[in-house]
């Protein structure tokens, strides 16, 4: 991106002035590098969802942003609804609520190390993934129907956690307002045997070492310290949210005219809030969420039972569960007035500050943890949201590295044997059914996740608090 | 004959499909569509599948083709190596030939969520028709 267009706020905060047909201005987060290696595409679509109606304040990038449908990944928006607001199928996207949950072990690196082959082998038995996988949960209708109303709460009414994980997830593992029946045929039948299953490309499940600690008072509330192990999973909705997104889109794109709305880009499908197809995506995406965290709740299940057989001495307890493609009701500060809005985070992370009613007690006096996910090869973090954010970016932050190369480059430059061999040299153990899927997702073709994390911190959206490196890797 | 590709896309991939007629470029495309999963050529052809979709205009329609073979798929299992396609009036109806996944075999590297808007055209040219977007992994 050209950055000599843009006006330099301050170091990391970037100001792209109204213009033509935005209502708002665009801002956006990141170093100089990374804004200057964003795709010109980000800005001009950072330009149209500052063109959308009902916008508040700014159309936000934060600095993991790239090209994406209509919004940019990394793109926070918010809308209200008594400005005629709108919601956007494109401002979530087609993996709705695809997020990141880590757990604790309460091991040590010592004393994993001795059975990392025996836990990667176990994990990956246990967590069905990739392309073809089926779960070995059946829903029927009924089932489904009360999955999509109780998400987490749901799974572990059935047996599939602990009443203690709930206090560890967004809204206590449960969206409410989720309607079952705005859910189509098609979605519901794509779910029926996807419960439990990871997932292929970006998602996975690794096992991580506490590399790094940068604010000990804060880890020690989290409860991380230095070489202990944590269990991180990545994945979403599954095919149910896939197809929201995609049915969505479609009439939505079709209705936008109707609502008198000029879509600069068909991607952006929007409808205003308050109308029979923004009530009804509404109703379907908080399903859609709530499946993707009764995914993750059962995931869960399934790492602990693999624990349970290799290290049974092992206590898996849920340090945080965050959701990065949502469209949520959420209370901010606009020109002095507090107000209710639909905030769009796309790929991006909520960053609730110390103080925040919505936090778990735990975490009330510190702040909320902020689960950034890398690479397979590199290193993911944990941040904790700020009070600041809420002023910057409507309490938000970023999600993860982003990708540099293509899939096909990717393929092109990495063989999956080379990258597992080379990973296995460096004391990381991938196990994936596809070894295709392994170059495709080689860490290499992914952005520094350190630069934007550290521009991420820099900026006030959320604090660096520890550094995490896998052990293992279970890839789709 | 036609020809299919793959153009790139930051996060995600693009598929082409080009041919003498539209359902040619659509063939092409669905097949683009099967390669950002595994190699066509790997998928034998063991069982058929039906489909039927309608669209207001040609790019509507592609978008309907592809995120019907993406839910086809995805519910039963299967890749799909080739496809018989015939559209008129704004009607495709088609025939996709293919077997359940098998993971050694065909490697499947991801699956594909949906088709977007982005970089969506059904254009004819002097060289025949292309078919094309980007498709969400």
């Amino acid at each position: 991106m050209d950055t000599t267009s843009l006006v330099r706020k301050s170091d990391h905060e970037w100001w792209i002035p109204p213009a033509g047909d935005m209502r708002v201005p665009g801002v956006i987060y990141g170093s100089e590098a990374l804004v200057r290696d964003m795709d010109e595409k980000v800005r001009e679509q950072v330009m149209h969802v500052a063109m959308l109606p009902g916008i508040q304040r700014a159309s936000y990038a934060m600095p993991d942003a790239h090209w994406g449908y209509g919004f940019p990944i990394g793109g926070v928006a918010a809308f209200d609804p008594r400005e005629g607001g709108v919601v956007s199928a494109g401002g979530v996207g087609f993996d709705i609520s695809c997020g990141v949950r880590t757990l604790h072990t309460r091991l040590t690196t010592e004393e994993v190390e001795p059975i990392k082959t025996r836990l990667a082998q176990e994990l990956s038995r246990s967590v069905p993934a990739g392309v073809g996988s089926h779960g070995r949960i059946h829903l029927d209708e009924r089932e489904l129907d009360a999955m999509l109303e109780g998400g987490a709460q749901w799974a572990v009414e059935r047996g599939y956690g602990v009443d203690a994980d709930l206090d560890r997830i967004e809204e206590r593992g449960r969206a409410a307002g989720a309607a079952p029946s705005a859910v189509s045929p098609r979605a519901r039948h794509r779910q029926q045997d996807e419960m439990g299953t990871l997932g292929s490309g970006n998602h996975y499940l690794e096992l991580q070492r506490v590399a790094d600690v940068y604010d000990d008072g804060v880890a020690r509330a989290f409860g991380l310290a230095i070489d202990d192990v944590v269990v991180s999973i990545h994945c979403g909705s599954r095919g149910l949210g896939h197809q929201i997104g995609t049915e969505f889109l479609r009439d939505m794109a079709a209705a936008a005219p109707r609502f008198g709305i000029v879509l600069p880009d068909r991607e952006l499908a929007c409808a205003p809030v308050d109308s029979e197809i923004g009530q009804r995506y509404l109703g379907a995406m908080r399903a859609g969420i709530n499946c993707a965290l009764a995914n993750r709740q059962i995931i869960t299940h399934l790492v602990r039972k693999a624990f349970a057989t290799v290290a049974p001495g092992a206590t898996l307890t849920l340090l945080y569960d965050v959701s990065h493609n949502t469209c949520k009701l959420e209370t901010h500060s606009v020109d002095g007035t507090e107000k209710q809005v639909f905030i769009h985070r796309k790929g991006a992370t909520r960053s609730l500050g110390p103080g925040d009613a919505d936090l778990p007690p735990g975490f009330r006096d510190v702040g909320q943890p902020v689960l950034i996910g890398g690479t397979m090869g590199t290193a993911s973090y944990i941040l904790v949201g700020t009070r600041e954010s809420e002023r910057l970016s409507f309490s938000s932050s970023c999600h993860g590295a982003g990708r540099a190369m293509s899939r096909s480059q990717a393929l092109r430059t990495w063989k999956g044997r080379q990258v597992v061999d080379e990973l296995a040299a460096r004391g990381i153990i991938v196990r994936s059914p596809s070894s295709r899927g392994v170059a495709e997702e080689a860490p290499g073709a992914y952005k520094d996740v350190s630069a934007v994390v550290d521009a991420a911190h820099a900026a006030g959206l959320s604090r660096k608090v520890a550094r995490l490196v896998p052990l293992v890797c279970v890839k789709g | 004959m036609g020809s299919w590709a793959h153009f790139p896309h930051e996060a995600d991939i693009g598929v082409i499909g080009r041919g003498p007629t539209k359902a040619e470029a659509f063939r092409q495309a669905a097949l683009a569509l099967t390669a950002v999963m595994t190699d066509p050529a790997m998928v034998r052809r063991v069982e058929t599948v039906p489909i039927t979709c309608h669209a207001a205009s040609d790019d509507l329609l592609l978008l309907e083709w592809l995120n019907t073979l993406i839910y086809e798929m995805a519910v039963r299992g299967m890749m799909f190596g080739d496809f018989d396609v015939e559209i008129a009036d704004g009607e495709l109806r088609a025939t996709a030939h293919g077997e359940p996944v098998d993971v050694e075999r065909h490697e499947p590297a991801v699956e594909v969520k949906g088709a977007t808007f982005t970089a969506l055209e059904v254009r004819q040219g002097p060289d025949g028709w292309r078919a094309q977007c980007v498709v969400d992994v």
